[in-house]
């Protein structure tokens, strides 16, 4: 394969082009699963342990969402962020803030349907426990996120794993600007395109070697935490 | 947090209550107290409608039709009372906090929790226990915990539904310990059972249900040695209740 030794060099040098896109990348997707989580989880919580009409259709559409297409979400964002969009005034399209708004919006359905059947299995088994403590609506759902935050880490996983993989949301409201919105997905695409392999497969092992990290630490967490916690 | 309630629950008065899902019935106009005193031991075949009467008598499902009331009062929250289920389901926690956990929600002072945390697993039998996750004891030490944790909420009335149904003897024993020293302390005590023998080591008084309604209620030395209906005869004489 053409480039391989370069591309290594690149990555061992800490090439600081390399360095900035590998940054900005993992500041974008991490502030994406926090805006994500913080919306996610109570939608999960509140499916979860409520009963309304029309809960099993809400269930259902927040379960297809988490197929939504990146490039349709990039698109959407795009719209309204444009000068002439609602939100044009903003001024967030092309930095790295319009990218968070994107992959939050991609990650929000993940969280919040993996979470919802956790939460929701945890509850089953909870639920007479807590009404016979007579536990309030808030500590019910707070004993339940707590009591199950190692598997939601899962949730959250997935949800980075989404963020960090996709290329179509970040490329539209970001436009790959160099230095700037430029990501490892997007530079990736760029690049090989260009005709720059070295770069590319550079990219590409640092992509998947922070995939493998966070998802081995996570799984180190849970399993510590599993041990104490039972 | 919950507030102490001042006044007493109990008698816990059933009037003519029923509990119906749909077109089946099951529990059929019942009319009963639970007064404070001795443990009242509900006994009967599976599926005579123990468990929910139980559930009835805590509070944690409505009538379908007539009234229950906790000391004269409708809708009382569980606050003095308490329940240890069939299958308790542990927190993901340690033990300690199992019943830590309890004490929070019964709105029990914090100071006051290590003491009495170490005073329950004691009680049940579980010194040294503390630390230990909570979903990793065995059955009879799980059934242990949780009634250390019932009464971590310092119930005036306790409710056990069937505490023994799946241990050992060694393990019965334990948990039919405990419960005596419950007892002990005033603390009134409605626990259900299939198990005759259990039922003549532990009961004051006896309900004996049968397709959802009560056959016989009345004090156990009456029930064992005079028995009035004939189901409470065969009962009594070993014969299955179907």
């Amino acid at each position: 394969m053409p480039g391989d030794a370069s591309a290594l060099q690149l990555v061992l040098s800490a090439d600081p082009a390399l360095m900035g896109i590998v940054w900005l990348s993992l500041g974008v997707s991490l502030a994406a699963v926090g805006l994500a989580t913080i919306v996610g989880l109570p939608i999960g919580a509140l499916l979860a342990l409520t009963r309304f009409p029309g809960r099993n259709a809400c269930i259902v559409v927040l379960n297809a969402l988490m197929g939504l297409p990146p490039v349709v979400v990039g698109l959407a964002v795009y719209l309204l962020l444009s000068r002439s969009g609602p939100l044009g005034s903003w001024g967030l399209l092309f930095t790295p803030k319009a990218m968070v708004i994107a992959q939050a919006i991609l990650v929000t359905p993940i969280i919040a349907a993996l979470a919802r059947q956790t939460l929701e299995d945890l509850w089953v088994e909870y639920r007479d426990e807590l009404a016979a403590m007579n536990v309030g609506p808030v500590g019910r759902i707070s004993t339940l996120i707590w009591d199950a935050r190692f598997s939601l880490v899962t949730a959250l996983l997935a949800g980075f794993g989404r963020a960090a993989a996709e290329v179509g949301a970040v490329i539209i409201v970001g436009g790959n600007i160099d230095g700037f919105t430029r990501t490892m997905t997007t530079a990736i695409a760029l690049e090989t395109s260009k005709g720059d392999l070295p770069l590319a497969i550079g990219l590409g092992i640092v992509l998947i070697a922070i995939v493998v990290a966070v998802n081995a630490l996570a799984w180190g967490v849970r399993r510590t935490g599993e041990r104490f916690a039972g | 947090m919950a507030v102490r309630a001042p006044s007493s629950d109990l008698p816990i008065a059933l009037e003519n209550a029923s509990v119906s899902v749909g077109a089946l019935t099951i529990l059929d106009r019942i009319s009963l107290a639970f007064s404070p005193g001795t443990p009242t031991v509900l006994i009967g075949p599976n599926g005579s409608g123990k468990t929910t009467l139980i559930r009835l008598a805590m509070g944690l499902i409505e009538p379908t039709s007539g009234r229950i009331t906790f000391g004269g009062r409708e809708r009382v929250p569980p606050l003095r009372r308490a329940i240890v289920f069939q299958r308790p389901a542990m927190l993901r926690r340690s033990a300690a906090a199992n019943i830590a956990y309890a004490m929070a929600a019964a709105g029990i002072d914090r100071a006051r929790r290590p003491g009495r945390i170490e005073e329950l697993l004691a009680l049940v039998g579980l010194t040294g226990f503390g630390e230990r996750p909570a979903r990793r004891l065995s059955g009879g030490e799980q059934q242990r915990l949780a009634l250390a944790r019932a009464l971590a909420r310092d119930p005036e009335v306790l409710f056990l539904d069937e505490p023994t149904a799946s241990l050992d003897p060694a393990a019965t024993k334990a948990v039919e310990d405990v419960v005596q020293a419950v007892v002990a302390r005033g603390i009134k005590v409605v626990m259900s059972t299939h198990d005759l023998g259990e039922a003549r080591r532990l009961a004051g008084d006896i309900v004996l249900m049968h397709r959802g309604r009560v056959i016989e209620s009345t004090t156990a030395a009456e029930f064992f040695s005079t028995p009035k209906t004939q189901e409470a005869r065969r009962f009594v004489a070993g014969e299955l209740l179907v």
